[in-house]
């Protein structure tokens, strides 16, 4: 007999993605469904896609879905978290929808402990519109808004969304992955079950943060794109976890001492 | 039911309980701040109330939207200013055709203005302050009874049409004390099926208003434009006051109706038989009943704290077949009944009609 070894999560619709090749999203898509199945949590799931590339995710994920307006998913998903605190609630958010124009709904939904998981892609420019200038973009990165390079006289710098969260009392897990290598999807992963099992034992407010491969924007082969992460990304935005408080509260409670 | 004494905002707040309203998220602004207030102590003491004091106005209005997906009886309330910041989620929720209510008790504008009750903001109550092809259902209570029974069946109405739903009142209705008897709300009339709650083990749910195809975004367009006609079918409302003999019309809405009523009675004395028509829905705005009027009465002096939104919708409905006149004092200025009687006393003769013809 034949055993299936690899197959669509129940989670998933049977569509086809939009993304482009190389893209990101759909390997982070993948994942969330894949932990959704595994948590067994479908049916209480609600899920908030972001304006951006994956504003249609609703079309990929078989759970129930709403939209918000750009950057105000966490927002949304405070509402319906605090009308039914027994429902599993995610947004999924990109760096502009996350970093720039929602940035205050994400970032008091975090100082709340809103007992919500959000799932960050970062990939340092805006996709959907054409590959404008992120709040994520790298100094110096060429952008169509910032031709010659992002300034920091102009522009400021690349906002470590991770960092400065994790700083907020409210936050239990915050960890920084990519999806550029089978090793780091896997690690990706175990962040994204983490995140939901923390919401899931009532622990507040979890966030994962994808670095994600945009080749179209970032005009580069696939390959180029997963190195670049690597070799240039990673070095703006280090991987690792940022903060796991129940993990801190153990350590504490054994006396060792936390780095 | 029991007579109380109250105010005007911590009225809207009661009647919000009563009417089963169990999630609030605001963002303080003068002149509504007992609203908020209000709602933290209230919902506190209720089972599943959610009350959030939330980073901004448009914050607030997107946990609404989040909450009434969810299911609950839900509202925000702000002053000018926060509304317009909250015309993004407004938008947001027409598409998606969900129930909330929200209030909005004006201040002077435009920009910061002033804290003062004004009536600045018909326009983009009435004529969809958000982006996009929709219409909101706006009520103007003129008396602390109707900020109660209105915020009550705000609520009835936001989920009978699957809309957002205005209160459009002032500062200064907000912040006067008058007796109120709360009524008996009616039951919770909401199909299950409208609710997102997880898709259990059945077919999962989307609600969005993101439609690509032209020719979809264009049904949907006309599908909500139906149900706004059955709106306006269905639920225009408004009063007469002293027009069965009346020579002459006022029209005035809110406190300006109230401002309005006072002028009458001594317009009256004056010998001056005006009566007063006033819009209670402001949308949809009462056009065919006060086309009717125009057909006996031939003039009709329009009344606002604004510089003059309300009578364009005055001059839409009566299309020249009568003489229409306007007061305005914009900017917060509330005035007299004395005031407004000398202005209809300046501006209308017997003979001639309304002199200042608009």
């Amino acid at each position: 007999m034949m055993k299936k070894v690899f197959g669509r999560p129940r989670s998933m619709k049977k569509n086809i993605f939009h993304y482009c090749a190389g893209c990101g999203h759909s390997i982070a898509h993948r994942l969330i469904a894949e932990v959704i199945d595994e948590l067994d949590i479908r049916g209480i799931t609600i899920g908030i896609p972001p304006a951006g590339c994956a504003v249609l995710a609703y079309n990929y994920f078989d759970v129930d879905m709403i939209e918000a307006q750009h950057g105000r998913g966490p927002a949304t998903a405070t509402g319906i978290k605090r009308v039914l605190p027994d429902r599993i609630v995610f947004s999924y958010q990109g760096d502009g929808d996350l970093a720039a124009i929602g940035i205050a709904e994400s970032f008091h939904a975090a100082n709340r402990g809103e007992n919500i998981t959000v799932v960050f892609i970062n990939n340092a420019v805006y996709g959907m519109t054409g590959g404008q200038m992120a709040p994520t973009s790298m100094l110096g990165q060429k952008t169509t808004t910032s031709p010659v390079g992002r300034d920091i006289v102009l522009d400021g710098y690349p906002i470590q969304v991770s960092e400065i969260f994790s700083l907020l009392p409210g936050t239990a897990y915050i960890e920084r992955c990519t999806v550029n290598s089978p090793a780091s999807i896997l690690k990706t992963r175990k962040a994204i079950r983490k995140a939901f099992q923390y919401q899931i034992d009532g622990l507040g407010f979890s966030l994962v943060e994808i670095l994600s491969p945009c080749p179209t924007n970032w005009k580069m082969t696939p390959i180029e794109s997963c190195r670049w992460i690597d070799e240039v990304m990673s070095k703006s935005f280090p991987l690792g976890v940022l903060k796991d408080l129940p993990a801190a509260e153990q350590k504490q409670k054994r006396g060792e001492q936390t780095p | 039911m029991n007579k109380v004494l109250m105010q005007g905002n911590k009225i809207i707040g009661e009647a919000a309980i009563r009417a089963g309203c169990r999630f609030y998220a605001g963002y303080p602004i003068t002149p509504q701040n007992e609203i908020p207030e209000y709602m933290s102590e209230r919902l506190r003491q209720e089972e599943g109330g959610v009350f959030i004091q939330s980073e901004s106005e448009v914050a607030a209005i997107h946990m609404v939207i989040g909450a009434s997906a969810a299911g609950a009886r839900a509202m925000t309330s702000s002053s000018s200013p926060g509304i317009s910041l909250k015309q993004e989620g407004i938008s947001s929720m027409a598409a998606c055709e969900l129930p909330a209510v929200i209030i909005n008790m004006m201040r002077g504008g435009p920009g910061l203005g002033n804290i003062s009750a004004a009536q600045g903001d018909y326009f983009q109550a009435t004529k969809g302050g958000g982006h996009g092809d929709y219409r909101i259902i706006v009520l103007g209570p003129d008396s602390a009874q109707e900020l109660a029974d209105l915020t009550m069946e705000a609520f009835d109405l936001a989920d009978r049409y699957r809309t957002p739903v205005m209160i459009l009142a002032d500062g200064m209705m907000g912040q006067m004390m008058e007796p109120v008897i709360f009524k008996t709300p009616k039951p919770r009339d909401y199909p299950e099926s409208f609710i997102m709650k997880g898709a259990g083990a059945g077919k999962s749910k989307i609600i969005r208003g993101l439609i690509l195809d032209p020719l979809d975004m264009e049904e949907h367009n006309w599908t909500l434009d139906r149900k706004y006609q059955v709106i306006a079918q269905n639920e225009t409302r408004h009063e007469l006051y002293k027009a069965d003999d009346a020579e002459l019309i006022l029209v005035a809405y809110g406190t300006g109706a109230r401002i309005a009523k006072g002028a009458i009675k001594r317009l009256r004395d004056l010998g001056l038989r005006a009566g007063l028509f006033r819009p209670i829905t402001l949308w949809p705005f009462p056009t065919n009943e006060l086309r009717d009027l125009a057909k006996k009465i031939e003039n009709f002096l329009v009344f606002e704290m604004s510089t003059g939104k309300m009578v364009e919708d005055v001059r839409l409905a009566i299309q020249g077949r009568a003489r229409i006149g306007f007061h305005g004092r914009p900017g917060g200025v509330v005035p007299t009944p004395v005031e407004l009687a000398n202005v209809v006393m300046r501006k209308y003769d017997r003979k001639e009609g309304i002199i200042d013809h608009y």
